[in-house]
């Protein structure tokens, strides 16, 4: 029998409902399992044992009265770029540090609404900017199969949260590759939906048109339970798409026979270790063997990706996070009496260098003399994007890709040269400036390190990517190994 | 596309941010780099092509205009750094 911190969702709900174990005991395991790790992996910025162990309680009721769902009473970990009425969202900053929200995001409630149990909040990279955690305002996460190694980000606290067994599942974000790239590099599953799938309202925001919610799962059935949950029209998000929610796990056939699966050899990237290569390649092979047609593709715009993204969302993120002004809510400069000194010392010493980074190139893409040729520019080079992914979409119906080029990497060792970390994410973020679905399985290992493949569909294909990703996976037993802690 | 200090400066007074010697030379130095990076989009010819401002499909979204539930006074101003009963205090704006 596996210890309790170790179920996933639906082995939990299944042990919860046949009353074999409570969402209390279950809660108590992974706040024990907290207890032994997190002083290691430092995944969470906040932990909420006592409205935890209430929530249990209440779950418990729930189930004895058969009023239960697929994820009542089992522990989750939300990034802390999500809103939690009452419970204070740093989003890793000293700018909110003692910022508590007066309202849910709808992603939290409707978690709560279906009887999750809120174990804390998530370490990110500040706002949401970086792909290692090491941005925190407050500590840096370690990965869980190395500690001296970074966990990716910006959702690292998510990823090392599920991969350590603190919580059964997490909540992340995804802008250019913040849900993907850390559970790549810390074993797991992450799905960045279609844009507007899920609501990002309370979701704090950094780049409004590229970021989007997702689940960080043990394994692919679970992820298809974590969307059932957070998915839905939202009438508080104007770009909420009007989907009606649906049932992700019908999907889960384990039949992908005749399924035309695409390989871009522009994702296969000069810098790419071979480790990975390897991994991936051998993963595609298996997808052929389960019956899937692999056939080579070419998005030649994928070059352009990078430089495209880091003028649209720097630009989106200036403009976001001009409300930072010492004014309405967050850290206040106040040793001054003079107003604009007050926002310069507020903003210079609330936020990180890689936040200051992020804004000045945003306001210099955005301002006279330099729209055109930058902001102007990466929209049209967006627009070339989205197009070249639409027209191998009538050719294939999901593109497989590595998702991280490299396995997780030292601390310190890119921290602080930004273009090196920036690259880390060059095959995630055109999948953001197209808004498609993406999601992130384990496939191998390479130095002890895990591997992650990249599933890429059109919008609105999660169906069809969890489909791959769940017959992969129940082909091989690579979600199944955890680090040892 | 390299930067000079003073550009530096504009920029960082236009997003008022308060900014020390190192940092405005490191700042320089990366802000320079990563510019470098993006003339690769000069390759492209994008001279009729139309821009994209957002990844989903929607157009404007309406909806008619009708009273619903919103936060109290009290819970808007709960965050704010000072306050006078349930308004926000700031610092003076005009000079006298």
């Amino acid at each position: 029998m596996a210890e309790l911190w170790q179920l996933t969702i639906h082995e939990a709900h299944q042990s919860l409902v046949q009353r074999e174990i409570s969402s209390v005991d279950l809660t108590r395991a992974c706040l024990d399992r907290i207890g032994q790790v997190e002083d290691r992996v430092k995944s969470f910025v906040t932990i909420t044992e006592i409205v935890a162990l209430q929530q249990a309680e209440a779950a418990d009721q729930r189930i004895a009265n058969g009023d239960s769902t697929a994820l009542t009473g089992i522990p989750v970990q939300i990034k802390d770029l999500m809103s939690t009425k009452g419970i204070r969202t740093t989003c890793a900053s000293r700018m909110l540090e003692n910022y508590v929200p007066v309202y849910d995001a709808t992603a939290v409630s409707k978690l709560l609404d279906a009887g999750a149990v809120l174990l804390g909040k998530g370490n990110m990279d500040e706002f949401g900017m970086g792909s290692s955690c090491e941005n925190s305002a407050f500590f840096p996460t370690s990965n869980p199969w190395d500690l001296a190694r970074v966990p990716g980000g910006s959702s690292g606290g998510a990823a090392a949260s599920v991969a350590s067994g603190e919580v059964a599942y997490a909540l992340g974000s995804d802008t250019g590759g913040s849900i993907r790239q850390p559970s790549s590099l810390c074993g797991v599953v992450g799905l960045k939906p279609t844009y507007g799938l899920v609501s990002r309202y309370g979701l704090v925001a950094y780049a409004s048109s590229l970021d989007q919610i997702g689940p960080i799962t043990q394994d692919v059935t679970d992820c298809a339970q974590v969307l059932n949950a957070i998915t839905g029209h939202d009438p508080k998000d104007s770009t909420s798409l009007p989907q009606q929610p649906r049932d992700y796990t019908q999907a889960l056939t384990g039949d992908i026979k005749g399924l035309r699966l695409g390989v871009p050899a522009e994702y296969f990237v000069e810098g790419m270790q071979d480790g990975v290569r390897d991994a991936v390649q051998k993963a595609i092979g298996d997808l052929e063997s389960l019956g899937a047609t692999v056939v080579p593709v070419s998005l030649p715009t994928t070059k352009y990706a990078l430089a495209c993204y880091y003028i649209i969302a720097p630009s989106e993120c200036s403009a976001n996070l001009a409300r930072y002004d010492g004014v309405k809510y967050g850290y206040s400069y106040q040793d001054t009496d003079n107003m604009l000194e007050a926002m310069e010392q507020t903003r210079q010493h609330g936020f990180g260098m890689e936040v200051k980074r992020r804004i000045m190139l945003g306001t210099y893409a955005l301002s006279t003399g330099y729209y055109d040729a930058y902001y102007l520019k990466a929209q049209q080079v967006r627009t070339l994007i989205r197009e070249d992914f639409a027209r191998v979409f009538q050719e294939v119906d999901a593109l497989v890709t590595p998702t991280s080029p490299v396995v997780a990497f030292p601390q310190g060792e890119k921290i602080n040269d930004p273009v090196q970390m920036y690259l880390i994410d060059v095959c995630t973020l055109p999948i953001n400036i197209a808004g498609l679905p993406a999601i992130s399985v384990p496939c191998g290992f390479s130095q002890g390190l895990p591997v992650g493949m990249q599933l890429i569909g059109p919008h609105l294909s999660e169906e069809a990517l969890l489909r791959v990703a769940h017959a992969y996976e129940q082909s091989t037993e690579w979600h199944k190994a955890r680090p040892e802690l | 596309m390299s930067l000079d200090r003073a550009e530096v400066e504009h920029l960082a007074s236009l997003v008022r941010i308060g900014l020390s010697n190192d940092e405005i030379e490191t700042l320089r130095d990366q802000l320079s780099q990563i510019l470098e990076q993006f003339d690769v989009l000069r390759e492209l010819d994008t001279s009729s092509v139309i821009p994209t401002g957002h990844a989903g499909n929607l157009q404007t979204v309406m909806r008619d205009d009708l009273p619903g539930e919103c936060l109290t006074a009290e819970e808007v101003v709960s965050n704010a750094p000072r306050t006078e009963g349930d308004l926000i205090r700031v610092k003076a704006v005009l000079e006298e």
